[in-house]
């Protein structure tokens, strides 16, 4: 009954809560924002590259990122925008990686187009550069085995599981996500662990996600 | 006044459990806003709700509000619309009326408090009697095009304060200090945004003679040239060629405006005889507004400038589909196509609204997603969770902070 084997280590469940911090940086042609992309802190590409995920789950699939969005709605390049909405987050390991890749997507379109660098954003319309300041607190929630957990999991605000399964493996650069941690490490289920692990979680709604990694754990369980 | 476990049934328990986590990290700072009026406007209408809501949160939260003669009103009046970008002389004796009455209130206000969170530009230069504690200054209007004289005029302080809060990405400055974006908010449960029984929506459309034996667009907003009306109905004109429908313009706040009286006029030119085009003036009748966002089919706001556009929210709170222009922070609340259609132009208002007429399925689909983008980000909620993230932000200038 791997439900109830006490754990090594209680698993808790932390929140992570997010301010938009402005920077007053903007561009209005693709090489403006090439340029400040490579430039703005590791928070501005986080941010637009994530913000989606929380403000607009309920949507499902996603719309792209910041910068797909941007491309394709104003500048008009739905290539270049799908080149960038297609850029496989889970693949990268770090911010600064991630930062890489959409740069050099975007250098190698100008270098393929260089006439798009004339094409100009309305002043309206422009790309304003913001960062994500995250506020991260411990819930009250305490997890002992894997019943406990799937139980608070069916709960949590999905800012924790927003939290638990991106800011940690992205921005905290743990590698893995926090669930799949803790069920290899602590629970010592490599299995499960790794089946969450394999999950592209940018192509689920948040509550998707959830539904995802209950279903999955409540059918080990029952095994 | 609602208590705070009245949203739980709206954004869920987990929303009011996580501010009650932020609301503990806060406790023994006391928060004090200032403003410069008690009643009347947007900035009291917000702290008249947010001030209770944070006590029972826990955060001792105080609101002062600075004193100011007729003159010195006259001169903020015309330091907002030079903000907000539109031609007004502002001359040195402007400033000496403004720092005279700046200088009497730095006096006699007692800035008390851990955080202070001033509001708008009238108490702006209180900011000079800071000692160690906090300061935030709240800017309300779109500045994204400021009069120059009166940004640097305003500069002298603002480089004084540790935060600036902003309503819109586009208002955005370079600063020397931290800048967050802040949205506005609604509250669910007002007057103006609460559930309706079907008798009282009925009642409304009754008492004004609005039919409902074909479809209603609706735009609700002041007789304001920045609000479009006579494209609006331009636009219903181009529709009705191919559908049949009707058109409600709604507003108040007409009668003591000399041009709103004029562009009323204009409006009731335009439409003529249509007995399709429905003009009302209102009072302030929060009920009778949310009635008619109810009964629409379509929700206008075809706004050539706005500062946030709260109206869209209202609509899309209510599940409505909205066709609305891409200005001001109406680009928040709609993302084309996602949760509303956004446009340039009068034919591109009749052509979204054509589609969506048309396609009713595709106009459901929007208005549940914008819903539900109301509910995750515009809120009286998430302001509140914003307002305490921003205090403990003081405390914490780094990108990641563990509390």
């Amino acid at each position: 009954m791997s439900e109830l084997i006490m754990t090594r280590e209680p698993f808790r469940f932390y929140t992570r809560l997010s301010l938009s911090e402005l920077t007053g940086l903007r561009a209005s042609t693709l090489g403006q924002l090439l340029k400040l992309i490579r430039k703005v802190p590791g928070s501005c590409i986080y941010h637009h590259t994530h913000r989606f995920l929380q403000q607009h789950q309920y949507l499902s699939p996603e719309p792209p990122n910041d910068f797909a969005y941007w491309v394709a709605e104003v500048l008009g390049e739905d290539e270049l925008g799908e080149r960038l909405a297609s850029i496989d987050t889970v693949q990268y390991a770090t911010i600064r990686s991630l930062r890489d890749k959409i740069a050099a997507t975007i250098e190698d379109y100008l270098k393929d187009k260089p006439l798009v660098r004339l094409r100009f954003a309305r002043e309206d319309e422009e790309f304003h550069f913001v960062k994500s300041v995250s506020f991260v607190l411990p819930t009250n929630y305490v997890a002992n085995n894997l019943r406990e957990f799937v139980d608070i999991l069916k709960k949590i605000t999905i800012d924790s599981i927003y939290f638990h399964i991106f800011e940690s493996r992205l921005r905290l650069e743990k590698g893995n996500n926090d669930f799949s941690n803790w069920i290899e490490n602590s629970v010592g289920d490599k299995e499960l662990a790794d089946k969450i692990s394999r999950l592209d979680p940018y192509t689920h709604s948040l509550e998707g996600l959830r539904n995802t990694v209950v279903n999955m754990i409540e059918g080990r369980i029952s095994t | 006044m609602a208590r705070l476990e009245e949203y739980i049934p709206i954004v869920g328990q987990s929303v009011i459990d996580d501010l009650r986590l932020l609301g503990e990290r806060l406790k023994g700072k006391v928060v004090q806003h200032v403003n410069s009026t008690p009643v009347g406007g947007g900035v009291a209408e917000i702290l008249n709700r947010m001030v209770p809501l944070l006590k029972e949160l826990g955060v001792d939260t105080r609101w002062d509000v600075i004193k100011g003669g007729e003159q010195f009103f006259e001169v903020t009046k015309r330091f907002h619309n030079a903000l907000h970008g539109r031609p007004v002389e502002i001359t040195g004796h402007d400033f000496d009326i403004f720092m005279e009455t700046s200088q009497e209130n730095i006096k006699e206000v007692n800035t008390y408090g851990d955080i202070l969170f001033i509001h708008d530009p009238q108490p702006i230069a209180l900011v000079k009697k800071r000692s160690d504690n906090k300061w935030i200054w709240r800017c309300h209007i779109d500045v994204s095009n400021p009069n120059r004289q009166v940004w640097k005029f305003l500069m002298d302080f603002i480089s004084r304060y540790d935060s600036v809060v902003f309503s819109a990405p586009g208002f955005s400055q370079r600063l020397p200090i931290r800048q967050f974006l802040i949205s506005p908010s609604i509250d669910p449960l007002s007057d103006k945004n609460k559930e309706l029984p079907q008798e009282t929506i009925n009642a409304v459309l009754n008492k004004y003679g609005i039919p409902k034996d074909k479809p209603i667009l609706t735009q609700i907003s002041r007789f304001d040239r920045l609000k479009d009306p006579i494209g609006v109905i331009e636009a219903y004109q181009q529709v009705k060629r191919y559908i049949d429908c009707q058109l409600i313009l709604a507003g108040g706040g007409a009668t003591d405006d000399p041009e709103g009286i004029e562009v009323l006029e204009e409006v009731k030119e335009k439409a003529r005889q249509d007995k399709d085009i429905h003009i009302l003036l209102l009072p302030q009748n929060d009920i009778v507004v949310n009635a008619l966002q109810r009964a629409s089919d379509v929700i206008i706001q075809k706004s050539l400038k706005e500062g946030f556009g709260l109206t869209v929210a209202e609509a899309l709170w209510k599940a409505k589909p909205v066709v609305a222009s891409n200005v001001g922070g109406i680009p928040l609340q709609i993302k084309h196509k996602y949760s509303g259609l956004l446009c340039h132009s009068i034919e591109g208002a009749a052509f979204a609204i054509k589609q969506l007429l048309n396609s009713p399925e595709y106009a459901k689909k929007l208005g549940e997603n914008g819903r539900e983008h109301i509910r995750d980000n515009f809120l009286l909620t998430r302001h509140l969770r914003d307002y305490m993230l921003l205090f403990l932000s003081l405390y914490h200038p780094e990108d990641i902070a563990y509390l």
